[in-house]
């Protein structure tokens, strides 16, 4: 039986550097190709040698798709393409394609020019691994060779987030990455047709939590700043540059509108104009509210949202400054963090998830003395807030992309180990669920249907046969020569698949003879076996021809003495062996009492 | 096998398909030069227009002076304009299952076909064409509620009265069938019931037939169809293009090995040349500024207005022409100009790759910005006051019988210092222009039709081999003025199907083979 095998390199029972492989119908793919966040050494990326001991990046995969662009998907793309060695298709849809380079050369000025790290990509890396991506559109099947086929489907989460259907025949695989079944005030919710994948590669990051509605989260962030601000206190948000950025603005830039406040609003760098950009021309990636209203108001030109001045972080009075990093672990989200962690009065509200190593992650574990580089220690004063507002189905959402897609079986990735147990548990109850760790491989056999064209002739003859119509529920037996030619598959009737293959029919009959003692001449003998057939078969047609025979249906019956004994008869049956079941048997069956013979092998 | 005709306009098709019992529709078109046998709607009072003496037979019988109005030497209605509807006695509509759209021009009789026939089924088209579509019936709609009309003329349609009028009115099949505007209610109506989908996105039917959009390259999101069983497969191509202009590319490859291609939307100008209308067109607009008057150009609000932007976007610095004022004048003109720009994954590679810088992809972005170009939804309000002359004006409808176009050439036709350059390729000019006669405005056609020709359309097809071609029976010979061209005709073996307004043809299929499915651990007992 056929396989499907899925070995995750990064993401599995793990948050960060997502990349996964997949064997389908002897396709190889690789979904995503991110970096560790939580890590500077060489765990920062997926460890792609599991593949190159073997040979080369190129030969071994058919195609690399990118969910989407968080560096924790596509951050390792430059790394993989250009300094292993991948040549290949690399597809991801548009918005993406037109964001991931900033991010990555974000990155890659961040390691290489700030941190001075060498044996970095660079940035005509980043342009040469451009040079490789096909856009995906939602909904369009990409045929990537003769067999494979991938399909794109709306994910939420970020601007141009996509789950992939992945194809082979009847064997199929869907990979979510990263997505949010409720839609936010910036983006849709995530949404798949009943494709009944054979396996449903799904992100857990919130498998355990079934988060409250919404509406409260952002009730709670706007009192949180606004009490902050409230007391004279800064609040600072760390939060990457495209994403949950534009939602908290949205956010904000209402709320300071309706209670008409006057504290300042920052958005640290100059990425935001240009993010802001992307969200008008990839408006159709947005939600219903947004797509609908937005040539009388595009809900992505902001008021009161100005850009941040490295200096303003020392400016007295109250404000709020968006910056980034999202995981404190670089940058000027770090920075500010740093100037603002001694005074109570400040707040920091992370809105996402943090990955283990990062100061995001230390803080929100509730650790108030930090060891900085060069052995200084940070006190940690101000307030820490974590408001869950990273777009990521929680359980209850995965269940829903569950009865969506009506799944064979399930694997989680993308999820710390204990918590994505507790949803396996819960799942397993109605199918496999699996959870491999990093390199190492789960296999789920499928039960592919295999194609066959049937001749239309054969089919009419066939259904002639059974009656008027078909019952769908019955499985009907057929005859029919099985015919394999180029990878296809072709049933026809016996006289096409000789004519085709240009055989001579060759007739096959089983003959038999039965001796009697009789002592009547040859066609008085013949006579006496006519009369008695037509007495026991009622309802069959028995001929006795001029020529000697008698016919029952097509078994022929001839009847001859032998030259020692002339009371002993010998009856010659002869019949084609398609007539091999029914009549054959019922004849024998009523003859064998009468004339006491053992018939043997019929 | 069957396919129904249900237009005789091969640019506006609307033919029904009855394939592997399901029955799909494809395309919808309106065909709207019906409207030119109507007395222009002014926007405002036109003394001209409502003097108007009114139409008596010679030998004073037939007295339809209420309904008919001589004007410049020809009779038309006086009343709000109709339009030839596609057939709805050939078959019954309601048992129609889906309607598959190709561009946004031949959808414009969707709400007469979903709305008031019983229709229940589903229309598939793609994101550009829905989000355009429906602005050019709003802009429609819109056009005539803005100017209503009490009267709604009838009489003249009686068989034995119009028989003994004037041509072109004479002339004028099917007038019962004609019918007003929908309403926008009816629009949006019709519109629900689009469902989205993407190129190459396979969509089953009933697990019988799967049908599948292609780029055509002729506008947003415009597409081809192939619909398709295991074993048979139609092509439905409609207006396509091959030039470079704004649009994806035409995907011609996937059209291959079909057994019947439905040719329609070829172009209507095989003679014109669409880049050097453009140059001509350029040159014409120049040259009319600098001697001091007005351009007017009459246009659908989406299409080739794009690409005519993005012309004089380069055109206006060389000619010297950066202060003269761009107005482009419609109800969905802004709607229109911003909604194209957020069709990234619809546009062709340039476009596409100034999208990720971010920029827009179009210039006339630029346009606005610099306020080159400014638009209005109407002649009335801010427009009134913010109107400099020597100017440039865009606006609708090129029937020259509604919309704010009728204004300008009320207002401009007297001045020979004017011109009216025509660029949409589906009305006559001299016809559009007759009831506007006489005219000292000068008149320029430059007709930019950047569907397939009949050269283009020929390669085409030696590429793709359909096993037959069903098409238009106006393509199966040279136009009528230009019999001897018979390079301006479809010549094939074998020779194409021709078909006209309320044909049925029989397709011709040879099916051999059906598949079944058969699950893989039984399939290796066959071999036991």
């Amino acid at each position: 039986m056929p396989e499907i095998k899925v070995t995750p390199l990064g993401a599995g029972q793990d948050v960060g550097r997502s990349c996964i492989l997949v064997s389908i119908g002897g396709k190889n793919i690789m979904l995503d190709c991110g970096m560790h966040m939580g890590y500077n050494d060489d765990r920062r990326f997926p460890d792609f040698s599991y593949v190159t001991q073997n040979g080369r990046l190129t030969d071994f995969l058919d195609c690399v798709i990118i969910s989407h662009f968080h560096l924790d998907h596509c951050g390792a793309l430059p790394y993989m393409s250009e300094m292993v060695g991948y040549d290949g298709p690399i597809y991801m849809t548009h918005p993406t394609k037109a964001i991931c380079p900033i991010l990555l050369e974000d990155f890659r000025k961040i390691t290489v020019d700030k941190k001075g790290e060498t044996n970095f990509f660079t940035s005509q890396m980043i342009k040469d691994c451009m040079k490789k991506v096909v856009p995906l559109n939602l909904h369009q099947t990409v045929q990537v060779d003769d067999e494979l086929e991938i399909k794109a489907y709306y994910a939420g989460h970020v601007l141009g987030a996509a789950m992939v259907q992945i194809k082979v025949g009847s064997e199929s695989v869907v990979y979510t990455g990263d997505y949010n079944m409720t839609p936010d005030r910036h983006l849709g919710a995530a949404w798949i047709d009943k494709c009944r994948p054979d396996i449903l590669i799904s992100e857990s990051t919130y498998a355990t939590t079934i988060r409250d509605s919404k509406r409260c989260r952002e009730r709670d962030f706007l009192k949180k700043v606004h009490e902050s601000i409230e007391r004279g206190g800064k609040v600072l948000i760390p939060v990457f540059a495209l994403g949950r950025a534009q939602e908290l603005c949205i956010l904000l830039e209402t709320f300071w509108e309706r209670m008409n406040l006057k504290a300042p609003i920052y958005f640290s760098t100059g990425l935001t104009e240009k993010a802001n950009h992307y969200y008008k021309l990839f408006i159709t990636w947005t939600n219903q509210k947004i797509r609908k209203t937005f040539v009388q108001r595009n809900m992505f030109e902001f008021k009161h949202i100005k850009a941040f001045d490295r200096s303003y972080a020392d400016n007295p009075g109250p404000m709020v400054v968006f910056a980034t990093p999202g995981m404190l672990h670089a940058g000027q989200s770090l920075q500010i963090f740093k100037k603002w962690a001694g005074n109570e009065k400040n707040m920091v509200i992370m809105p996402g998830y943090c990955v283990q190593g990062t100061i995001g992650h230390k803080i929100l574990n509730g650790q108030r003395k930090l060891e900085m580089e060069g052995r200084a220690t940070l006190d940690v004063k101000l307030q820490v807030e974590y408001m869950s507002f990273s777009a990521h189905a929680d359980a209850k959402g995965i269940m829903q992309l569950i009865r969506m897609a009506e799944p064979r079986n399930m694997l989680l990735v993308h999820g710390e180990a204990a918590k994505m147990e507790f949803l396996k548990g819960k799942i397993e109850q109605e199918f496999n669920c699996y959870m491999p760790a990093n390199g190492e491989t789960a296999m789920v056999t499928t039960n592919p249907s295999v194609p066959v064209d049937m001749s239309l002739n054969l089919l009419k003859r066939e259904m002639a046969l059974g009656g008027p119509l078909p019952d769908p529920k019955k499985p009907r037996t057929m005859h029919g020569t099985l015919i394999m030619k180029e990878n296809s598959l072709k049933l026809v009737s016996s006289e096409q698949a000789l004519k085709e293959l240009g055989l001579n029919e060759h007739q096959l009959r089983f003959t038999c003879r039965v001796q009697l003692q009789d002592p009547h001449s040859d066609p008085d003998t013949l006579h006496r076996v006519y009369t008695h057939l037509k007495s026991v078969l009622k309802g069959y047609t028995i001929q006795h021809l001029p020529d000697g025979t008698v016919m029952v249906e097509s078994i022929v019956i001839k009847v001859s003495s032998s030259a020692e004994d002339v009371n002993a008869k010998v009856l010659l049956l002869s019949w084609s062996y398609q007539v091999q079941q029914s009549p054959t048997y019922l004849f024998f069956r009523r003859f064998r009492p009468r004339f006491g013979i053992f018939f043997g092998n019929v | 096998m069957k396919l129904y005709c249900l237009s005789g306009h091969p640019t506006l098709p609307c033919n029904v398909l009855k394939f592997k019992s399901t029955t799909i529709m494809l395309d919808c078109g309106l065909d709207t030069t019906s409207v030119l046998n109507f007395l222009p709607l002014p926007l405002v009072h036109s003394p001209r227009l409502s003097k108007l003496t009114g139409w008596t037979s010679k030998d004073g019988t037939v007295n339809l002076e209420k309904e008919l109005k001589e004007c410049a030497g020809r009779v038309f209605v006086d009343s709000q304009p109709e339009f030839c509807l596609p057939e709805r006695e050939l078959l019954d509509l309601s048992t129609i299952d889906v309607i598959l759209i190709s561009n946004y021009h031949c959808m414009m009789a969707l709400p007469y076909i979903t709305e008031h026939t019983g229709f229940t089924g589903t229309v598939y088209a793609t994101e550009p064409t829905l989000q355009i579509g429906r602005l050019l019936m709003e802009e429609l709609v819109n056009f005539m509620e803005r100017v209503p009309k009490a009267q709604s003329a009838t009489c003249w349609k009686n068989k034995d009265l119009q028989r003994v009028l004037p041509g072109p009115l004479k002339e004028a099949v099917d007038v019962w069938t004609w019918k007003r505007c929908y309403s926008m209610h009816e629009v949006n109506s019709a519109l629900s019931k689009v469902q989205l989908v993407g190129y190459s996105q396979k969509v089953e039917l009933f697990g019988a037939v799967q049908v599948s959009p292609l780029s055509s390259g002729y506008s947003l999101g415009s597409s081809n169809w192939i619909i398709q069983s295991h074993h048979e497969k139609v092509s439905y191509v409609s207006g396509s293009s091959l030039l470079t202009t704004h649009p994806q590319p035409m995907d011609q490859s996937s059209l291959k090995n079909s057994d019947v291609l439905i040719l329609t939307g070829l172009t209507q100008m095989p003679t014109a040349n669409p880049d050097g209308m453009l140059g001509e067109f350029c040159s014409n607009l120049a040259m009319t500024i600098r001697a001091g008057g007005n351009v007017l150009v009459p246009c659908y609000s989406s299409g080739v207005i794009y690409d005519l932007l993005e012309c004089l976007y380069q055109f206006i610095e060389s000619a010297n022409l950066g202060t003269t004022p761009f107005y482009f004048i419609s109800p969905v003109a802004n709607s229109s100009l911003e909604f194209s720009q957020i069709f990234a994954e619809w546009l062709c590679h340039n476009k596409q790759t100034k999208v990720y810088l971010p920029e827009p992809p179009f210039p006339h972005a630029e346009l606005i910005q610099t306020n080159k170009l400014k638009h209005y939804p109407s002649i009335h309000g801010d427009f009134s006051s913010e109107f400099r002359q020597p100017c440039v004006v865009f606006t609708g409808h090129p029937s020259l019988r509604f919309g704010d176009v009728v204004h300008f050439m009320e207002l401009w036709g007297k001045s020979s210092l004017n011109t009216v350059i025509f660029t949409e390729p589906d009305f006559s000019y001299l016809d559009a222009l007759a009831p506007y006669q006489p005219l000292a405005m000068k008149c320029v056609y430059c007709p930019i039709d950047t569907r397939l020709n009949f050269h283009q359309v020929s390669k085409l097809l030696k590429e793709v081999q359909p096993l037959h071609v069903v098409c238009p029976e106006q393509y199966t010979q040279p136009p009528l003025s230009q019999s001897h061209r018979s390079d301006l005709m479809l010549e094939l073996t074998p020779p194409p199907m021709p078909y006209r307004r309320c044909s049925v043809l029989n397709l011709p299929f040879r099916r051999r083979y059906d598949v079944l499915l058969t699950p893989i651990s039984e399939s290796s007992s066959w071999f036991m």
